[in-house]
């Protein structure tokens, strides 16, 4: 009895052995959430760009994520854990991985890295964002037009340039269509906290607001829109099935073609540390089906999208006047350039609001 | 015939010893089965859990540097909690004494200052959390104020200080409006022990912490008093003690010792304050207290144990893909099963009955 329970002890132990062995030839790409895979939003959307990696190069590569990862003291130890369990490109997919990722790539000077959304690089750590900027501006023109208030709500996470670059984008289009545009804005402070973001969405629209945009990831401010009757625009995913007489848009975030390039790239071994900042133009996040509103604003969305994809159009073209109503320096030419937009630490004139910690 | 549960005349010292074995036990064939359930080998699954972090030094350090806050913080409730004092609120004490000793540590940055910084960070520290502990105390002893709900409410004014300050004041004027403060200087951060490793000096703190009260409980008047003012107040009226100034005592040192946890930590493995400092430290402490039954010993390996299951959940979830939601599930069978044997150490099982029914009274 107790022979044959040591044997099947081994054989077990033997054959995870062996298939860990068959394993060891491919190569291992890891990945770092933010959220739960399920959160229909942000890691959500990464999870589908691993799936579609999967799907690509399933016979060459071997994936492992860790969600629910939170930006603190943990985040380092996460990543590290993925680094020596032989993943040799490992993606961590939020903002507040900056610091704990250099800290474990400095560590690991053979495993590669790359950042979404920060500006610390390294030999061994890319970074990685899109253009969303782009995606609000459509957003703001399709808002203006639908807005019968003449007041937008706008929920943000944190006052970071990307999020802060979102609503200047929506309001200097807005401002082409309804020059006294108003815009209430609420801080969640957080990325993903459903019933908080639903209390912000609710509060917007006791404050008038008729149009709902947000910068966290949860389609809860969807379902409130939905349940009072008012407009809404889904982040980083398709919400329609939670506002489907709500939703005007969404900006979708497309992962699965740049995962599918660096991983081609460091199977071919030509990765190399890079920044990339994708718009419109290179597919780094597209567009949801226009809806729930009529053709002449459609067609204006549509034909501002191909502008901005065709690179006539530049939502931050110059001159940008600054809520103190000076203009803003113009240091690309004609538009504001990358530096500024990511760095974007201002409101637009028209915000009556103070932006956080000014 | 039905099964109750009676009470024993005495305290069962033999299921004491062996109740947490027990616990692990049933843990180990429940997961068994849940993990067969989910297709994964329960061998192997259990091997990743319980097994692999304990044969390498960077998990062993991981494990060491996860459960020093926990230990810390639990030794100073375990205080309280023997003293009948019961402070909820130490991660609010754990974030006060962060953002004190980090209101060093950023005014001195980029300054030559000397090797003095640290220690002071620690001592201012350990002295904010302490005061912070003791609002509620004088609340309770001056009015009455149920301490356990003004503990417990002043844990979310630190989080929003703290908040305030990272947002305001103390941002980095570099970290693209990020909220959190520049990097501290080398003479602002907690050493590391083991060179291109984790484990930090705050592992070594945390022990003498644990040695320190269990010589305090086992050996001082100080910490009999402590005991017997928990366990039998009219014993411990007649003997002359004052439970009100054991509740300040014990209130300002666990408060100290949160805060000390809390500096640790933002000087030690974060390295900068920021908000999320603490993945609810001051409230898995109380599991922990509870988990290693007030006692400093059993603290120290309660404390290890719980971080044993953090890090061998995110081995399992990169070797064995389970998802963490298992992991979560695990860690909470683990704590049902425990409190659930525990119960046995007061109270038996007994089959009664009905034609000759015993209605005796427990013991």
């Amino acid at each position: 009895m107790r022979k044959t329970f040591v044997a099947a002890v081994a054989g077990l132990l033997l054959a995870g052995s062996i298939g860990a062995a068959s394993a060891a030839d491919k190569l291992k790409v890891g990945f770092i959430y933010l959220g739960p895979i399920g959160d229909l939003g942000w890691t959500y959307q990464h999870e589908q760009g691993r799936l579609a990696l999967v799907k690509e190069l399933g016979d060459q590569i071997e994936t492992t994520y860790l969600e629910k990862v939170p930006e603190g003291p943990d985040a380092e130890r996460s990543i590290e854990q993925l680094a020596r369990a032989g993943n040799k490109l490992i993606f961590t997919t939020s903002f507040g991985y900056m610091d704990p990722t250099l800290k474990v790539a400095k560590k690991y000077p053979n495993v590669h890295f790359e950042h979404a959304t920060g500006y610390k690089r390294a030999p061994n750590m890319s970074t990685y964002s899109a253009k969303w900027y782009q995606g609000r501006y459509i957003q703001g023109l399709i808002a203006a037009k639908m807005s019968k208030t003449g007041v937008l709500g706008y929920i943000g996470s944190f006052p970071i340039p990307e999020v802060v670059s979102g609503i200047n984008a929506t309001i200097l289009a807005a401002q082409t269509i309804n020059p006294n545009i108003k815009v209430k804005i609420i801080w969640a402070n957080t990325w993903f906290d459903p019933p908080k973001e639903a209390d912000a969405a609710k509060a917007l629209i006791d404050q008038g607001a008729d149009v709902i945009m947000q910068h966290t990831d949860s389609p809860a401010a969807m379902q409130i829109a939905a349940e009072r009757g008012k407009l809404a625009f889904g982040q980083d995913s398709e919400m329609i099935k939670f506002g489907p007489k709500a939703q005007l848009t969404s900006i979708l975030d497309t992962w699965g073609p740049y995962y599918i390039e660096r991983v081609k790239a460091e199977l071919a071994g030509t990765w190399k540390s890079e920044d990339t900042w994708g718009g419109l133009d290179s597919h780094m996040f597209a567009m949801a089906p226009y809806t729930n509103m009529p053709d002449d604003v459609k067609k204006m969305a549509e034909d501002a999208q191909a502008a901005i994809t065709a690179g006539k159009l530049h939502p931050f073209k110059c001159p940008v006047i600054g809520q103190d109503g000076k203009e803003v320096e113009c240091k690309g030419g004609t538009s504001l350039d990358p530096g500024q937009i990511l760095g974007m630490n201002f409101y637009v004139k028209g915000i009556d609001d103070k932006l956080p910690g000014k | 015939m039905q099964l109750v549960l009676e009470k024993r005349a005495e305290r069962s010292n033999t299921i004491a010893l062996v109740s947490p074995l027990i616990a692990i036990g049933l843990t180990i064939v429940t997961m068994s089965i849940l993990f067969a359930i989910l297709g994964k080998n329960p061998l192997l699954a259990l091997h990743a859990y319980f097994i692999a972090p304990l044969t390498d030094s960077y998990s062993l350090q991981e494990i060491a540097v996860k459960a020093t806050p926990l230990v810390m913080i639990a030794i100073g409730l375990s205080l309280c909690y023997l003293a009948n004092a019961w402070n909820i609120g130490a991660e609010g004490q754990f974030l006060i004494g962060a953002v004190a000793g980090s209101w060093i540590a950023v005014k001195t940055q980029g300054t030559d200052a000397g090797a003095w910084v640290l220690p002071a960070m620690f001592v201012l520290a350990a002295v904010a959390g302490a005061l912070y502990a003791l609002i509620p105390a004088i609340c309770k002893v001056k009015f009455g104020a149920s301490e356990i709900l003004t503990s417990l409410m002043l844990v979310y004014v630190a989080d929003l200080f703290l908040d305030y300050l990272v947002r305001g004041p103390w941002r980095d004027p570099q970290g693209f409006n990020f909220p959190t403060t520049a990097e501290f200087d080398p003479v602002a951060t907690v050493p590391v022990l083991i060179e291109g490793g984790r484990l930090h000096l705050g592992a070594i703190i945390a022990l003498l912490v644990v040695a320190a009260a269990a010589v305090l409980l086992g050996r001082t008047i100080k910490g009999f008093e402590i005991r017997v003012v928990g366990a039998a107040p009219r014993a411990a009226r007649f003997g002359g003690f004052n439970a009100n100034q054991l509740i300040i005592l014990t209130f300002a040192v666990s408060g100290a010792l949160a805060g000390l946890a809390g500096i640790i930590e933002v000087a030690g493995p974060v390295g900068h304050l920021q908000p999320g400092i603490s993945p609810g430290y001051g409230f898995t402490a109380i599991i922990v207290a509870f988990l290693g039954r007030l006692n400093p010993i059993g603290i120290l390996i309660a404390g290890l144990f719980l971080a044993l299951t953090f890090i061998g959940g995110e081995q399992a979830q990169i070797a064995m893909k389970i998802p963490l939601d298992v992991t979560k599930v695990f860690q909470g069978i683990l704590l049902f099963y425990v409190l659930a044997c525990d119960s046995l150490i007061l109270y038996r099982f007994r089959l009664v009955f009905p034609n000759r029914q015993v209605t005796r009274g427990a013991g």
